[in-house]
């Protein structure tokens, strides 16, 4: 985190002027320094790193300019629409990825399995920009069934938190986006898991078991997609984080209010005490979710657990 | 997140739909939402778009740039530096309060001390109370543009902003960052209250029951503004009907939303200049006018307007729209090849320059793209440009610094007056004076600067025509700058939206008087 604020500050210098963004563009410059000034944009770079590691230590990540109030409260507010995106994202890739891994690991010679691959070479080529678009265009534009933009109707929870996914006008407004962030990484899982599955397949055990002549849905579902998933899950969890940076791509496209967004409009107002805090929260996330990833291996892998008990 | 709004507004709701007339929502997208509700906060269309939505100037901007009063009745000069404005009676804030002259002195004395506002008002000396219906209006010297300038007075409620707040900080606080009463409630007399604001989400008006202006026309009682930042998007919303206008309309999309049967374009002659700046302090070749005149006639503004803007730009020769009082007929668009190649020879330059350029790529409409343009323009001419494009954050330092030869700026007049554009793209760089902020080229003439200051104290409307129309013409012959084109603002709305008498080329809707069928 430490060092992660360190650069963030490093370069926030060449993320543009803030005080340009405040003002109109015919205010003088004896005014623009005057302001620059009041925020002591002036001072020296370590005063100004000193002040926000005080302020950091205290929970305290500073002022945003454009929202006037406390960066971690802003962060706070937009977690949830990213949190509920990721979600949806993830559902759609664990409901799909599987059975369709599985499937084409399982029948590698049918013409279903075919299409699936070529459709996954073209998912992951295809840029999420143009996924968004596309969609949106026919789905909202051409059949009319669903908005294009924002969140919808929303609830709220408890404290900041609201939520979209209690009401259908919210889920309508959830669908377009979570399968635009999920369609690079779906055939990737799908890709993954047919590997590993296939890999699985051949090995001694398995044969072993067609030997003893055991039901084949046991052994596929129960013997071999358990040692298929241990990989998947691992790069599964990374890529959950990875996810939280595609957001900013899928949010700008459909005007979803999260993370993401918030930090591409940092970066075009030069807010930076925002980019920083996005940066600081971004990295927690990698942190626990690759932690709680080590933790789950543990779980469900015996040779780790065996190899930490010695 | 929705705590933010106007509490008093949200009491007033309660009677805002008045029976009979039938309630219509009018959803909007633009590309982004105002920064706060303080008024004097930020110099930007994106105030003035609110100011003219929940506030009343004292006069306004007709479509065809004449003067309309609002809450000034009507108005007189009175000697050569005063002109006095007669109040409307009767008209009520948000709050209920009564308005009067107060506080338009009060208003008045804000704006001055406001760093975005406050270079607009310094031609003034006071606002001065007459009596509860009248209040004069002072310049330090004689002045031709005080009207263009009431045009920035929205009275706010003096009394609402008098006091202070649950942090004991004084309510009329003028706050450029961090949280201030005054940039999270608003009273003032405009047609729509802020029912609930978001930022950077939406803001939802309501129709202001009290409001004093019953011959308005419009039938909008709700007002839902999202910004929607990307272009595919906007465009897309309205498509599906999920909007009922955006603004701005993408270029590559105009001619789709032209050919649709569910949408309406309209757009107008742009007084938004966009212009190249050839700086002579860094490229020797850029002192010689006929280096300047060259690459004039080598950039086909014609062909850029047209192919690039789609037509959503209306070609310059000169900085002064047509109805600005600089705008001079005898200036023509020069664009001629071979010309500019005699003219590169003549000055001695026929093996060509090698010259840097920056150009911003999200701040003009197309701005990177024509910058492209242009630099494959000059290379006809054995002009050999590298151009950099970069976000206008990264922009306006660069732009600060002068650190290309070639650098793109765009401007607009915030008094709609060509004394305006002068000051800040043509005249001898001054920082003491702030005259020539933006002339990154350092072009530099003393006649043009006599002319421009001599213009600002020319109330003879005819004479300043003249002198105005004078430096216009001595711009073009030196060719101190390459001038683009006018941006046209565009939108896009739905049928049922009238939106075409409410537009102007400010690009501030007066949302009050829109009717919806």
């Amino acid at each position: 985190m430490f060092i992660i604020s360190l650069i963030g500050f490093t370069i926030k210098d060449s993320l543009g002027d803030p005080v340009r963004e405040m003002v109109g563009e015919s205010v003088s410059e004896e005014e623009r320094e005057a302001l620059r000034e009041s925020l002591g944009l002036n001072d020296p770079f370590m005063v100004q790193y000193g002040r926000f590691l005080k302020g950091a230590v205290q929970g305290d990540l500073g002022q945003s300019y454009f929202y006037k109030k406390p960066v971690t409260d802003v962060i706070i507010a937009k977690l949830p629409a990213t949190l509920e995106l990721v979600f949806g994202a993830t559902l759609i890739i664990v409901f799909f990825s599987v059975p369709l891994g599985v499937y084409c690991a399982i029948k590698p010679r049918s013409w279903l399995t075919k299409c699936i691959m070529g459709a996954s070479i073209v998912g992951i080529s295809v840029p999420v920009f143009l996924t968004g678009i596309f969609l949106m265009f026919i789905f909202g534009v051409i059949l009319n069934y669903l908005p294009v933009f924002g969140r919808g109707e929303l609830i709220s929870m408890w404290g900041p938190w609201e939520t979209g996914l209690f009401t259908l006008d919210g889920l309508a407004h959830l669908i377009l986006p979570s399968i635009t962030l999920s369609s690079l990484m779906l055939p990737l899982f799908i890709r993954l898991i047919r590997s590993e599955m296939t890999e699985v397949l051949h090995s001694e055990y398995i044969k072993f078991a067609w030997a003893k002549g055991l039901d084949k849905y046991r052994i596929w579902f129960r013997l071999a997609l358990k040692n298929t998933m241990l990989p998947v899950i691992t790069v599964g969890g990374v890529q959950i984080g990875t996810m939280v940076a595609y957001t900013i791509l899928t949010e700008t496209v459909f005007q979803w209010p999260g993370m993401g967004f918030m930090f591409l409009e940092a970066i075009n107002r030069s807010d930076t005490p925002l980019i920083i805090g996005y940066l600081v929260v971004v990295g927690l996330i990698f942190v626990i979710t690759n932690t709680l990833v080590d933790l789950i291996y543990g779980f469900i892998d015996p040779t780790i657990k065996v190899a930490g008990g010695k | 997140m929705r705590r933010g709004v106007a509490l008093l507004a949200s009491a007033f709701l309660a009677t805002t739909l008045s029976a009979g007339v039938i309630a219509k929502t009018l959803k909007v997208a633009y590309d982004a939402d105002p920064v706060s509700l303080d008024l004097h906060e930020q110099l930007s269309g994106g105030t003035l778009q609110l100011s003219h939505m929940v506030a009343d100037p004292l006069v306004r901007w007709t479509q065809e740039l004449k003067f309309e009063g609002r809450l000034a009745e009507r108005w007189e000069r009175i000697d050569d530096r005063t002109i006095r404005f007669y109040l409307r009676k009767g008209v009520k804030f948000h709050s209920g309060n009564e308005f009067t002259a107060l506080d338009v002195k009060w208003t008045f004395n804000r704006l001055r001390t406001s760093p975005d506002f406050k270079a607009i008002f310094a031609p003034f000396e006071s606002a001065k109370v007459v009596d509860r219906y009248t209040v004069d209006l002072v310049t330090n010297k004689p002045y031709p543009l005080l009207l263009n300038v009431a045009t920035y007075i929205f009275p706010l409620d003096s009394k609402f902003y008098t006091g202070f707040d649950g942090n004991g900080k004084s309510k009329d606080a003028l706050v450029k960052h961090g949280n201030s009463y005054a940039s999270r409630h608003i009273s003032a007399t405009g047609p729509f209250v802020v029912a609930q604001r978001e930022q950077g989400v939406k803001v939802e008006f309501k129709r202001f029951d009290g409001y004093w202006d019953k011959k308005s026309p419009g039938n909008v009682s709700e007002v839902v503004l999202t910004p929607i930042k990307e272009d595919a998007t906007r465009v897309s919303a309205l498509l599906a009907g999920d909007v009922d206008f955006i603004n701005p309309v993408p270029p590559t999309d105009y001619n789709r939303l032209e050919k649709s049967d569910k949408i309406d374009m309209i757009s107008l002659e742009g007084t938004w200049i966009v212009t190249l700046q050839l700086n002579q302090k860094r490229v020797e070749a850029f002192k010689n006018p006929k280096v300047r005149l060259a690459i004039d006639y080598a950039v086909n503004n014609a062909g850029i307007a047209k192919k690039l803007m789609k037509g959503m730009g209306t070609p310059a020769a000169q900085l002064s729209p047509k109805g600005y009082m600089g705008h001079s007929d005898d200036i023509k668009l020069r664009y001629d090849l071979k010309k500019a190649k005699q003219l590169m020879k003549e000055a001695g330059y026929e093996k060509g320059l090698k010259v840097t350029m920056m150009a911003p790529n999200n701040r003009y409409v197309n701005d990177a793209r024509i910058a492209q343009a242009v630099a494959n323009m000059l290379a006809k001419i054995n002009i050999k440009v590298d151009l950099k494009t970069m976000p206008k954050a990264q922009y306006w330092p660069e732009f600060d610094k002068r650190a290309a030869d070639i650098m793109m700026i765009g401007w607009h007049s915030d008094t709609e007056d060509s004394a305006n554009f002068i000051e800040f793209l043509a005249m001898c760089p001054n920082s003491e004076t702030g005259y020539g902020q933006y002339n990154s080229g350092n072009y530099c003439n003393p006649e043009v600067d006599k002319l421009v200051v001599k213009s600002s104290e020319e109330t003879d409307l005819a004479k300043r025509q003249a002198i105005l129309q004078k430096a216009e013409n001595i711009l073009y012959n030196e060719a101190a700058f390459v001038p683009l084109h006018w941006q046209d603002p565009a939108w896009a709305a739905r049928k049922n939206i009238q939106l075409a008498p409410v537009v102007n080329v400010m690009n501030f809707p007066y949302l009050g008087d829109l009717v919806v069928k």
